[in-house]
C-alpha cells in the first residue's frame, strides 16, 4: 500500500462522518429551502425562492410584497439574548474560573469535576425544575409571599429574564472550562509585577490578566454564544413561546405551521450567523498570532 | 535625614511557623544593601514584605520616615526586579518599560522620553519593538531592570536577579548593577544566597538565618569579623577549632588547643579564662611551606585540591588537628607539597578569631 493510499484510508472514517452526517443533510436542507411548501408538510419539487422572500416581506392578497420586520425582530431578539447571555456568563464564569485556578492543584481537579455535575441530569429535566421554581406558585414566589415581601406573585416565568437565566444556567460550564484552562496557565507572578508597577487589583486584571487569558475568553464566549443563539429548551420552556427566539420559530415551521422550506431557510440563516461568528473570531485570532503575540 | 527603609520589630508567621522573628534593621539612603542567607532564611519574605506582597504579623515598616505598613504594593514608591523577571509577555520591550509610567498617568511625551532614556541605559534601544520571548536571558534581565527603574522608585528591590544567568554573564552583571546603583543614586535592596555576589556588590550586608538577623555590616567586616559561628561558616571558607581560654590580654585570648598547641586569638569579647570557645581561621591565612619557617608547625599534607589561581591543602598537624589552608600557586603552577609529604604550616598573626556559640 502506498503511503498516499494509507493516508486516504486513515482519514476515510472522518470523511464518511462529515460527508454523510453533515454535508449531505445540509445539501438536503438547502434544497428544501428552495422548494415549494406542501400544505401538509414536506415539499413539492418545484423551485421557489418564497422561503427567503418570506424572511423580509409579507405577501398581500393581491400578491404585492410589503416589508415585514417580524421575522427580523425574532432574529434580532435571538442575537441580543444570546449576546446578553454570553456577557452574563462571562461575568459569572470568570470569578469562578479564577477562583478554581488559584486553588492548590489537588483541589482544582475536584472543583472542575463539580462544575461538570449538572451534565449528569437531562437538560429538559433541569430546565423544567426551573419552571417549578420560577412559576407563580413556585418556590420563590411562595417564599416571597410567606415572608410578606409581596402580596401578588412576582412574574418570573415566561419572561425574557427567565430565558436569560436559563441560558446562563445551562451554558455557564462552557464558559468556565476554557477560561479555567487559560487561567491555569497564567503566571500569577505577573499579577504581582503589575501590582508592583502601580496597578490596583482591577488594573492588574485589565492590563495583565484579561489580555493574557484572551484565548480562553474568546473560546468560552463562542462556546456559549453559538448554542445560545440556537437554544431551544430554555426559550421554549422558560420563555413560554411568547417571545419567540429563532429556534422555536424553526420548530414551528416543521410542526404546526407546516412550512418546511421556510424552516430550512431559517435554519440556514442561523447556520450563516454561527459561521460568521466563528470566521470573525478565527480571522482576529490569526491576525493576533501574526503580530507575534501568544 | 531619615533612613530609606526602617524595618522595626517585624514578625511574620505562617500558621505556627515563624518566618521572621522580630527583625529590626535600617537601610540607608543611596545604599546598596544586601539580604544574604541560605534558602528558607526569610530573606525573600522580608523583600516581599517591603514590596507589599505579604502582610506582616507584627511590627512597622517605614519608607523615608513615612509609615507604609498598611499600604498595598501599588501605593508604595518601590519597584521590584523579580527573580524570573516576570516581563509581560503580551507587551513589547518598550511597553513593558512604559507600564509603570502609564499607570502613574504621566504625560505621553514624558513616557516616550523616559522609555527611550531607559532603553539607552540598558543598551537595548534597537530591541524596543521586540517581545520578551525574543530576548536572551541577559537581555530580559536588563529589561526587567529598566522597567523597575523607569518610575524612579525611592527603593529598588532585587530578588536574586542574577541566579538564572550563566557564570560569565552573572559576573558582568554584578559590575553593571553596582555601577547602575551609583549612577542612579537609588537605594538598592538585593536578595541573594550567593555570598560572593553579596561581598562584591554591597555597601552593607545583613546575614539572615532562620528568620533572624545574624549580623549587619560592611562586607569586609562580615568576612573578617563574623559575629556568629553561622556567619563565619556561611561566608567564605573557614576552619573551626575548639579551644580552652587560658588568659586574656588586650582583647586577645591565649588559647590551648588539643595536642599541646597554643594560639592567640583576637576578638576575645566576653570570653573568660577557663571557658571553652570556638576559634575560627580563614584558610588563606594559613600557609604551607616545604622547609622550616618562623613559627612553623610540623604537619603532613593529606589532600590537595587544585583551584587554578590557588591550591587548597588539607593538612594534619603532628598533634592530630586537621586544618585547611589555601595558598596562591607558584609561577609554574606546581603545588608546594603533594599529598603525603611532610612540611610546615604557618598561621598568620591575628588569623584566629574567638567565636562565642
Amino acid at each position: 500500500m502506498t503511503p498516499h493510499r494509507a493516508t486516504l484510508l486513515g482519514i476515510a472514517p472522518t470523511l464518511l462522518i462529515i460527508g454523510v452526517l453533515m454535508v449531505v443533510p445540509m445539501i438536503i436542507m438547502a434544497a428544501y429551502s428552495l422548494m415549494e411548501a406542501s400544505s401538509f408538510g414536506g415539499v413539492l419539487p418545484h423551485f421557489s425562492a418564497e422561503a427567503y422572500i418570506k424572511l423580509l416581506f409579507d405577501r398581500d392578497l393581491d400578491d404585492s410584497l410589503a416589508f415585514d420586520p417580524s421575522y427580523m425582530i425574532i432574529l434580532w431578539r435571538s442575537l441580543r439574548i444570546a449576546g446578553l447571555a454570553t456577557l452574563i456568563t462571562l461575568c459569572v464564569g470568570f470569578p469562578v474560573a479564577y477562583f478554581i485556578a488559584t486553588r492548590p492543584p489537588e483541589q482544582r481537579t475536584l472543583l472542575i469535576f463539580l462544575i461538570t455535575i449538572p451534565f449528569w441530569t437531562n437538560l429538559l429535566i433541569r430546565t423544567y425544575s426551573w419552571v417549578l421554581i420560577l412559576r407563580d406558585t413556585g418556590l420563590i414566589n411562595t417564599v416571597l409571599q410567606a415572608g410578606g415581601l409581596t402580596d401578588q406573585p412576582v412574574k418570573l416565568l415566561y419572561t425574557e429574564g427567565a430565558i436569560l437565566f436559563g441560558l446562563v444556567y445551562t451554558y455557564a460550564p462552557f464558559m468556565v472550562l476554557p477560561l479555567y484552562t487559560s487561567l491555569e496557565k497564567l503566571d500569577f507572578r505577573l499579577v504581582e509585577a503589575a501590582r508592583d508597577l502601580y496597578c490596583g487589583p482591577w488594573g492588574a486584571l485589565r492590563h495583565v490578566v484579561l489580555p493574557l487569558v484572551k484565548p480562553g475568553l474568546v473560546a468560552g464566549s463562542i462556546l456559549v454564544f453559538v448554542p445560545c443563539l440556537g437554544a431551544f429548551v430554555a426559550p421554549d420552556l422558560l420563555g413560554g413561546g411568547k417571545e419567540l427566539m429563532i429556534s422555536t420559530l424553526i420548530q414551528l415551521q416543521f410542526t404546526s405551521s407546516r412550512n418546511w422550506p421556510f424552516g430550512a431557510a431559517l435554519a440556514l440563516v442561523l447556520l450563516a450567523l454561527v459561521m460568521l461568528t466563528l470566521t470573525v473570531s478565527a480571522v482576529r485570532q490569526a491576525r493576533a498570532t501574526a503580530e507575534g503575540g501568544h | 535625614m531619615p533612613q530609606a527603609v526602617e524595618i522595626i520589630d517585624v514578625v511574620k508567621k505562617y500558621g505556627s511557623f515563624t518566618a521572621l522573628h522580630n527583625v529590626t534593621l535600617d537601610i540607608r539612603p543611596n545604599e546598596f544593601f544586601t539580604l544574604l542567607g541560605p534558602s528558607g532564611c526569610g530573606k525573600t519574605t522580608l523583600l516581599r514584605i517591603i514590596a507589599g506582597f505579604e502582610d506582616i504579623t507584627g511590627g512597622t515598616l517605614k519608607l523615608f520616615g513615612n509609615d507604609i505598613t498598611a499600604l498595598p504594593p501599588d501605593r508604595r514608591p518601590i519597584n521590584t526586579v523579580f527573580q524570573h523577571y516576570s516581563l509581560f509577555p503580551h507587551m513589547t520591550v518598550a511597553e513593558n518599560v512604559a507600564f509603570g509610567l502609564r499607570r502613574l498617568k504621566m504625560p505621553d511625551a514624558e513616557i516616550t522620553r523616559r522609555v527611550a532614556e531607559m532603553l539607552e541605559m540598558i543598551k537595548l534601544s534597537s530591541h524596543a519593538g521586540r517581545r520578551p520571548h525574543q530576548l536572551s536571558g541577559g537581555q530580559q534581565q536588563r529589561v526587567a531592570l529598566a522597567r523597575a527603574l523607569a518610575p524612579r522608585p525611592k527603593v529598588l528591590l532585587l530578588d536574586e536577579p542574577l541566579s538564572a544567568l550563566d557564570l560569565k554573564l552573572r559576573q558582568a552583571m554584578r559590575m553593571e548593577l553596582k555601577t547602575l546603583q551609583q549612577q542612579t543614586g537609588v537605594t538598592f535592596i538585593f536578595v541573594t544566597h550567593d555570598q560572593e555576589e553579596a561581598l562584591a556588590m554591597s555597601d552593607r550586608i545583613a546575614v539572615l538565618s532562620e528568620g533572624r538577623v545574624q549580623q549587619i555590616d560592611a562586607p569586609q567586616v562580615i568576612y573578617e569579623h563574623p559575629a556568629t559561628r553561622f556567619v563565619a561558616d556561611f561566608i567564605g571558607d573557614a576552619n573551626f577549632l575548639t579551644a580552652g581560654v587560658e588568659q586574656l590580654e588586650d582583647g586577645r585570648a591565649h588559647c590551648a588547643l588539643p595536642g599541646g598547641y597554643r594560639l592567640i586569638a583576637r576578638d576575645a569579647g566576653a570570653a573568660r579564662p577557663g571557658q571553652r570557645v570556638s576559634l575560627f581561621l580563614r584558610p588563606e591565612k594559613l600557609s604551607v611551606h616545604d622547609g622550616p619557617v618562623e613559627d612553623g608547625i610540623g604537619m603532613t599534607v593529606r589532600t590537595i585540591v587544585y583551584q587554578g589561581d590557588a591550591t587548597d591543602y588539607v593538612v594534619e598537624l603532628d598533634g592530630g588537628i586537621t586544618l585547611r589552608s589555601r595558598c596562591e600557586n607558584r609561577i609554574n603552577g606546581d603545588p608546594i607539597l603533594t599529598a603525603g609529604e611532610r612540611g610546615f604550616l604557618r598561621i598568620a598573626p591575628d588569623a584566629a578569631k574567638t567565636l562565642l556559640d
